[in-house]
């Protein structure tokens, strides 16, 4: 198994800490990861994107080029990195955000209105990404949600914790929503 | 009736004869300092940090541990020195090109962090050194070899008054400029680098003394018409006096 | 569980506490910020010193003092900082003494951009300050390697009194990986009788690199020359990766390395013979793998994200017997997996000269 994923979107969705807490979730199930953030002024209000690698080797290069899968937050990253994916890659948008009009048929596309779901059913639009994330490990099977939740306790500090229901909640809300979208 | 020394080598120097040139005031600045070193017994306890400059070789004439530092990073240096070795005695040498052109940066933050170091700061007016070019301390129409007719402000602005702008510094605990060209001056100066390394010793800050000196060679005077020179020249731009003192408010 | 993730830059700032670093002294520059950010929290719970110096300049100025005095010190920074550095590097080497140096590298000449770059390997490997000195250079490519070789950099640093400079770049900065902190008490120096100490009970010491006399400073330089023999003897390091049996070897460091093993990877899948030489130090360079390489190898590969600079290094080891090819990207761009192996392939299929 090689995973190499890019998450993209504007700075402030989320993208960079989601990168981390699959490459956590990957670390805690003893698989080799790695993650690249993009840097600099892109931090800084506009797109912000990073790579996330997960592998059962040793990971020989990092630097994702030639993504398995995509995460899309913003339009312009769709532009972007769209042409980047592999032949049966898996695409994932916030729909809520993006427009899609997919140029290329050789690929897994899963839209999701994330913004929606996570007003409608969860009254609290800040755990949109987290839906998404749910979205992408129930498509792939990358890590597992419990593996997610595991990283939450190490990565959110101690006051935060009351936090962790939410995310589990918004994470299974996503997985669901893959589930039935059956990509 | 046995004879009483009134006059000795203090025990702080080293048996090296001086290298600077006839006439010249450096030599008296260094045996202050080694007296100063001798009467608060700190020979053992201190670190000296050099300049390049006609200073270079300071090192030859002191007996205590001594760290070199490139062309006016002396400060930055001994802060280097003072943060492994806070309980140490740490002083630095510096003439006016080393410290108030190339090094203006390290001298003015090591005053502003309040360093507790001695900086000792000998002004000619003029770079010994190179041979007699421009100082940031030449005054308004002295004559150097780079500036032939005289500095003009026009062209060349004016002379730094590095220990006055220093004082109004918060990290600065003393600042003051003192002179060698005569032997009351000689005992003034000595009883004010005393002054700056008691500041240190008690921990109170950074402190600064500017030393007045003669360059005959490069100024292209005898050594008494250089005093004479000092005393016309320097002394009205670079008045003596202490500008800051330990517990004094900036102002 | 024994590893941590961490960022690059957060790992080595860990590592040179674990290496017994006490002080630190640096400057603000991106892609670096996270060392002296780390630093200035981790130092004084551990009893060290961490200081924001006014300029580059000043923060080595300010190793240089604190090395003189006998303490493990560093200093980090990118590109145009080091070039600041270099002044104070000449003066440390001349006077002999230990400190480490960590430079992630960015995209220039000038002030460039802030992206990932290997443009400064002259200037590390090379010189850089005036003056006839050595650096040791290290070019991890990992972040366990960023760790594992700052910690021994201080050891390195101490036993040579000389100075040792991590050549890492943006992306080694600032990616995540997991990491394990092997050594589990914190390290100390030796003892250091040469340092400025305050004379107490001994003859005083000089800390210098001022030679005025030429004949006392050529015996200084051949001293010098003397002890870098003696570490280009004992400490080239480098990985082969497939290097045994090939018909192409590429030559690669740090971040590039990575990508260069995923190419052979490909490579192999695809059947053509390729290996990669990684020099682990960048001075010394590994020469003798890619000589003794030339005699199985039909053409080499230097990928670099630079103009081509370690390419001159892998042609005097190579030394003629085989083509060596150059692939660079620069300002910022790293190459990619693709753009490399299909270089690869036009070597091996002849359509390079």
């Amino acid at each position: 198994m090689l995973e190499e994923l890019i998450i993209a979107g504007f700075g402030g969705q989320g993208v960079m800490s989601m990168g981390q807490l699959i490459t956590y979730a990957g670390m805690i199930e003893n698989k080799n990861v790695a993650w690249i953030p993009s840097y600099g002024p892109e931090m800084r209000g506009g797109t912000a994107n990073c790579a996330v690698t997960i592998s059962d080797r040793e990971i020989s290069s990092p630097v994702v080029t030639e993504p398995t899968s995509v995460i899309i937050m913003n339009q312009p990253s769709l532009t972007r990195f769209l042409p980047t994916l592999k032949p049966g890659g898996l695409l994932l948008i916030n729909s809520s955000l993006v427009s899609a009009d997919i140029s290329r048929n050789d690929l897994r596309v899963l839209e999701i209105p994330s913004n929606e779901l996570a007003n409608e059913k969860l009254n609290n639009t800040r755990v949109a990404n987290i839906i998404i994330l749910g979205a992408y490990i129930e498509s792939t099977k990358v890590v597992t949600i419990d593996s997610i939740v595991e990283s939450l306790k190490k990565v959110l500090p101690e006051r935060r914790h009351n936090l962790i229901p939410l995310n589990r909640q918004a994470l299974e809300l996503g997985a669901e929503f893959a589930r039935l979208a059956k990509v | 009736m046995s004879a009483a020394k009134v006059f000795t080598k203090p025990a702080s120097m080293t048996d090296k004869i001086m290298h600077f040139c006839p006439g010249c005031t450096h030599g008296i600045i260094q045996r202050l300092v080694a007296e100063v070193i001798d009467e608060l017994d700190i020979r053992e306890n201190t670190i000296a940090v050099g300049p390049v400059g006609c200073a270079v070789f300071c090192y030859d004439y002191w007996d205590v541990d001594f760290h070199q530092a490139s062309h006016g990073r002396a400060p930055a240096v001994a802060t280097g020195v003072k943060r492994v070795h806070p309980d140490k005695v740490v002083f630095s040498l510096q003439g006016d090109g080393d410290i108030a052109a190339i090094g203006t940066t390290e001298i003015v933050h090591a005053a502003a962090r309040g360093e507790k170091i001695s900086c000792l700061f000998v002004n000619n007016s003029i770079y010994g050194m190179t041979g007699g070019q421009m100082a940031p301390t030449t005054i308004v129409g002295q004559k150097t070899t780079t500036t032939p007719g005289g500095r003009d402000s026009n062209m060349a602005g004016y002379p730094v008054k590095l220990t006055e702008m220093l004082a109004v510094l918060d990290g600065t605990a003393y600042s003051a400029r003192v002179s060698v060209h005569n032997p009351a001056n000689v005992i003034k100066a000595k009883k004010v680098i005393k002054k700056a390394f008691e500041v240190q010793i008690k921990g109170e800050g950074f402190a600064i003394v500017e030393i007045l000196s003669t360059c005959p060679t490069n100024w292209g005077l005898s050594p008494v018409e250089s005093i004479k020179w000092l005393e016309e020249n320097i002394l009205p731009y670079f008045p003596i006096g202490e500008f800051k003192t330990p517990g004094e408010v900036s102002r | 569980m024994s590893k941590v993730l961490m960022k690059g830059n957060e790992a080595v700032a860990e590592a040179a506490v674990l290496g017994g670093c006490r002080y630190f002294f640096g400057y603000p520059i991106t892609p670096q910020n996270e060392i002296p950010e780390y630093l200035a929290k981790r130092l004084p719970e551990v009893g060290g010193t961490f200081l924001q110096a006014e300029s580059e300049i000043s923060a080595i100025n300010m190793v240089f003092g604190a090395a003189g005095s006998g303490a493990r010190v560093m200093t980090s920074s990118s590109g145009p900082g080091i070039s600041l550095k270099q002044e104070g590097i000449s003066y440390i080497s001349g006077a002999e003494l230990p400190c480490v140096i960590v430079n992630m590298v960015r995209g220039g000449p000038g002030l460039g951009n802030i992206g990932p770059a290997q443009s400064d390997y002259f200037q590390a490997t090379k010189g850089g300050g005036h003056g006839d000195y050595r650096l040791i250079v290290f070019g991890p490519a990992s972040v366990q390697e960023l760790v594992d070789l700052t910690i021994e950099a201080f050891e390195l640093a101490d036993r040579y009194r000389n100075p040792v400079m991590i050549l890492g770049d943006g992306i080694l900065g600032q990616m995540m990986e997991p990491v394990e902190f092997k050594v589990k008490e914190i390290r100390k120096g030796p003892e250091k009788p040469w340092a400025a100490t305050g004379a107490k009970g001994r003859a005083r010491n000089l800390i210098t690199s001022l030679y005025i006399v030429p004949e006392e400073l050529e015996e200084h330089c051949r001293k010098l020359k003397e002890k870098y023999d003696r570490i280009a003897a004992v400490e080239k390091r480098h990985e082969s990766y497939f290097a045994d049996d090939t018909e192409i070897v590429l030559a690669a460091y740090g971040t590039t390395a990575r990508i260069c093993k995923a190419v052979v990877d490909q490579a192999r899948d695809e059947g053509i013979r390729a290996g990669l030489i990684r020099p682990v130090t960048l001075w010394p360079f590994p020469d003798e793998p890619y000589y003794k390489a030339a005699e199985h190898a039909d053409a080499f590969l230097t990928v670099e994200m630079s103009n081509g600079q370690m390419v001159e290094d892998v042609r005097l080891s190579v030394n003629g017997r085989k083509p060596v090819h150059f692939l660079g990207r620069t300002g910022g761009i790293v190459p990619t997996k693709a753009e490399i192996y299909a270089e690869v392939k036009k070597i091996v299929e002849g359509g390079v000269r």
